[in-house]
């Protein structure tokens, strides 16, 4: 979109005259204070005489004095393409952001404002962002503001606020000075007096004054002669007579000429025509380079190892070393993007936009890759096998495997509900376990606190996105307690849009809460009736079938081979949930091992019924089903109260008050 | 055929003078020899016979020298114009990186000049080249013959030039036009290795 700064026009190269020493002094001031001093600065001249050259100078210098600024060269039309382009792919606002965001704005030929009513706002509202941010800005046109038709008056006003200079024609002293310095550039000799001859020819601008040097160069070359003063005139058709004189036989001497002298004329003028063209070709390679620096920095990526191709002669391979470096950008789009995927946060660090870093950028990617754990999962402790199953749970384990065989598709969500310790958060694992048996499953299952505590601390981390990320992959949600929302507002949010992306691409979402959720305080609305929507499947207090089947389960864990009338007698003692059966069990287990002793349905009645009160030992935890289950507080097992009462005694004068 | 080549630093151009027999193709060709410095030109080869009609091909080697650091080369070469020759025709043009279509201005030639023109595009597709991307110029020979035998530059346009090319007017005889049509054909020429991808 905009062009780069041509390397060979900088001040050093800048032949500084009489006609144009205001001018350069503003442009150095300028370059070296942007924004400070001239704002903006308004050069202005006829065609071929330095402009864009100075204007490249200023952004040169610029650069070199605060390498760090952010300069930006453009033509007006390419101000005004890139503004059509952006405003076509509605991305105006990005285009006045871009250019807000320039150190130092360098606009070549602003005339053609002229007839361009929007360009003209658009350049006023940016010249005003810019000068009120203290940016510099340098524009040339080849007339002064107010003589530039149509312009609108506030745009002229601000234009001339700064400084306008204007850039005259060489004096003759200048012409010789850019002759010699141009001469020498070409590596070119002339015998003295010859480039003075050249610039004694009035000449409206330097180019003409270049192309006038140009065929003296081919000319010396094809001949292997070098030119006088007096061939000059001829070679130039200058006629005969000194300066103006030559105006009377312009034309037709030189054509007699040529006719004349038999054609070397013909060829020489070939020659230095094709030099011309030549020159052109072989230099496309700059252009290119410069294509692609602007294309790639247009997109944000750094580019400075084709920058350094352009400071070089004549590199070889330029198209590999485009191609290698396109190589390059394509794979940090491949690693942003994959980036941006697992953690937003991470994609927008500057490596990924930076070819020199690729490695850098590599290694951050698989740094990414390795810290964006999946979410929670489920805990293999509770598998779906040793969930004991009777009368009082049939319809949630149905449910549960329903869900299970159409994941996302039959009852979504599921939401247990059911007291505390009736198996809710087995079951919940349990399905979580079977749905992250399925190919690339990523199943988040985890209690609704730690899902709160992880928002919090991705909020706390100001890695929101991705937190949000990391659960939008899951192909299935497992909230254990969710009832622990009530009141927490941010997260019930997240929840809510969680829920709906999951149910829209069929992923399932099983929840656990106490009760109907509809009875739960503290939910938000949308939320409540979000989870009556799938399936609520309701977990009874334990049955005689479930007991029993829980209680061969944890004595065969243990080892034991119990006796029939120990299982019976456990399972019928009043139990309101499987966790306080456990909790039944380990009593017994704990008596039988402090006494050495076997397990009996005598010891259990002993122990529970309190015959022979004993010292049981009581740990403040202990491990029911690969659950540590606090025994202090939130229990509100009849069982577990008695065990807070120390004995007998305290219990009978407890109830004799 | 490599037009630039970065390595060895070379640019050679190979321009192929094609057209209608008679139209002045090889004449172009001797002028420009005439023209050339001792020490920039090569041996001319001319195959003819005896009638001077060009039998195999003419072969005009211009070495430019030096130019921006590349040692630069033109080879010029013709075609025989005869319609009997055609696969002569085709061997000289392939790798030619650009044809001036030499035409004869006269107007009972004008079949002459279409025909060789569709021989030109049929003969390039077979070297798998696309007339339509090749730099070419239509030269207008011949143009000093008396007004009532010659169709005017315009009215050729009309004629040949439909696919709106760069056109020369030329009496090559006496060099009229010759230089101009080589400058013509060497910038499209050159301004095509510019936009192309020359390794």
């Amino acid at each position: 979109m905009t062009s780069a700064l041509n390397p060979k026009y900088s001040f050093d190269t800048f032949v500084v005259g009489a006609a144009n020493r205001l001018a350069v002094t503003a442009g150095r001031t300028v370059a070296e204070s942007p924004g400070a001093a001239y704002n903006p600065l308004f050069i202005y001249s006829g065609s071929g005489l330095g402009k864009t050259h100075l204007l490249m100078a200023v952004g040169h210098a610029a650069k070199k004095a605060a390498p760090k600024l952010n300069i930006e060269y453009l033509t007006l039309d390419e101000y005004v393409e890139a503004f059509h382009a952006s405003v076509a792919a509605g991305q105006g606002d990005a285009f006045r952001r871009r250019f807000q965001n320039v150190d130092v704005l360098l606009v070549d030929d602003v005339q053609f404002l002229t007839n361009r009513k929007e360009m003209q706002s658009e350049l006023l509202r940016l010249t005003e962002a810019l000068q009120a941010a203290g940016r510099q800005i340098v524009l040339t046109s080849d007339c002064p503001p107010p003589d530039i038709a149509d312009l609108d008056e506030r745009l002229i006003s601000r234009l001339s606020g700064g400084l306008v200079v204007d850039i005259g024609t060489p004096d003759y002293e200048t012409r010789v000075a850019i002759l010699r310095r141009k001469a020498e550039e070409r590596g070119a000799r002339f015998e003295p007096g010859v480039l003075e001859t050249v610039a004694r020819t009035e000449v409206g601008n330097v180019r003409e004054l270049m192309g006038a040097l140009n065929r003296l160069v081919a000319f010396q070359a094809v001949n292997d002669t070098s030119i006088n003063a007096e061939t000059v005139k001829q070679i130039l058709g200058l006629g005969g007579g000194e300066g103006e004189g030559g105006a009377a036989p312009p034309g037709d001497g030189r054509a007699a000429a040529a006719a004349k002298s038999g054609g070397g004329d013909e060829f020489g003028e070939f020659l230095a025509d094709v030099t011309v063209t030549v020159g052109k070709a072989v230099e496309a390679w700059r252009a290119r380079v410069g294509e692609a620096v602007l294309r790639w920095e247009g997109e944000g990526y750094r580019t400075h190892r084709l920058e350094a191709l352009l400071q070089r002669d004549a590199p070889a391979a330029v198209d590999d070393a485009i191609a290698a470096f396109a190589g390059d950008v394509e794979r940090l789009k491949a690693l942003e993007a994959e980036v941006a995927d697992l953690d937003p946060q991470a994609a927008g660090q500057s490596v990924f936009r930076d070819p020199e870093r690729l490695r850098e950028a590599e290694e951050a990617a698989a740094k990414v890759r390795a810290g964006a754990a999946p979410p929670p999962g489920p805990s293999a402790a509770f598998p779906l096998a040793a969930f004991a199953v009777g009368p009082s749970n049939q319809v949630a384990v149905s449910a549960a495997r329903a869900a299970l065989e159409r994941p996302g598709k039959k009852y979504n969500p599921l939401v247990l509900v059911g007291k505390s310790g009736l198996g809710k958060t087995h079951l919940l694992n349990a399905i979580g376990l079977e749905l992250a048996r399925g190919k690339r499953a990523v199943v988040a299952c985890l209690s609704t606190q730690a899902f709160v505590d992880e928002l919090i601390a991705a909020i706390d981390g100001n890695r929101v996105d991705w937190w949000r990320g990391r659960y939008r992959r899951a192909t299935a949600l497992l909230l254990d307690d969710i009832h622990l929302l009530a009141g927490k507002e941010r997260t019930q949010e997240e929840l809510f849009n969680l829920f709906n992306l999951l149910q829209d691409k069929d992923r399932q979402l099983v929840f656990t809460a106490p009760a109907h959720p509809n009875t739960l305080s503290g939910l938000e609305e949308r939320i409540v009736s979000r989870l009556e929507g799938g399936l609520v499947a309701e977990l009874k207090e334990p049955d005689r079938d479930v007991k029993r089947a829980v209680l061969e389960r944890m004595l065969n864990q243990q080892g034991v081979n119990p006796e029939p009338a120990l299982i019976d007698y456990l399972a019928d003692r009043p139990t309101d949930s499987v966790r306080s059966l456990v909790g039944l069990l380990q009593r017994v287990v704990g008596a039988a091992a402090a006494q050495d002793g076997p397990l009996s349905a005598g010891l259990a009645r002993e122990v529970l019924e309190g015959q022979s009160a004993r010292d049981t030992r009581r740990s403040s935890g202990f491990r029911t089903s690969g659950l540590v289950v606090s025994s202090l507080g939130g229990i509100k097992s009849r069982e577990k109260v008695v065990w807070d009462w120390i004995d007998v005694a305290d219990r009978m004068i407890e109830e004799f008050r | 055929m490599s037009l630039v080549n970065f390595t060895t630093r070379e640019i050679t151009c190979k321009i192929v003078y094609y057209g209608p027999g008679r139209s002045g193709k090889t004449t172009n060709l001797h002028y420009i020899y005439g023209r050339v410095p001792d020490s920039r030109r090569g041996r001319m080869v001319s195959l003819a016979t005896q009638t001077d009609r060009t039998l195999f091909f003419d072969f005009l080697p211009i070495d430019l020298g030096q130019i921006s650091g590349f040692s630069t080369r033109f080879q010029l070469y013709t075609v025989p114009g005869q319609v009997y020759y055609n696969a002569t025709r085709r061997l000289v043009l392939q790798g030619a990186d650009g044809v001036v279509f030499v035409g004869d201005s006269q107007a009972r030639q004008l079949d002459e000049n279409l025909e060789s023109l569709q021989n030109l595009q049929s003969n390039l597709l077979e070297h798998g080249v696309d007339i339509r991307t090749i730099p070419l110029v239509l030269q207008y020979n011949k143009q000093d013959l008396p007004r009532e035998l010659i169709l005017s530059p315009a009215d050729l346009d009309d004629a040949l030039n439909f696919r709106g090319v760069p056109s020369f007017s030329a009496d090559a005889l006496h060099g009229k036009g010759v230089f101009e049509t080589l400058k013509g054909i060497s910038e499209l020429v050159l301004k095509k290795l510019a936009a192309g991808t020359a390794a």
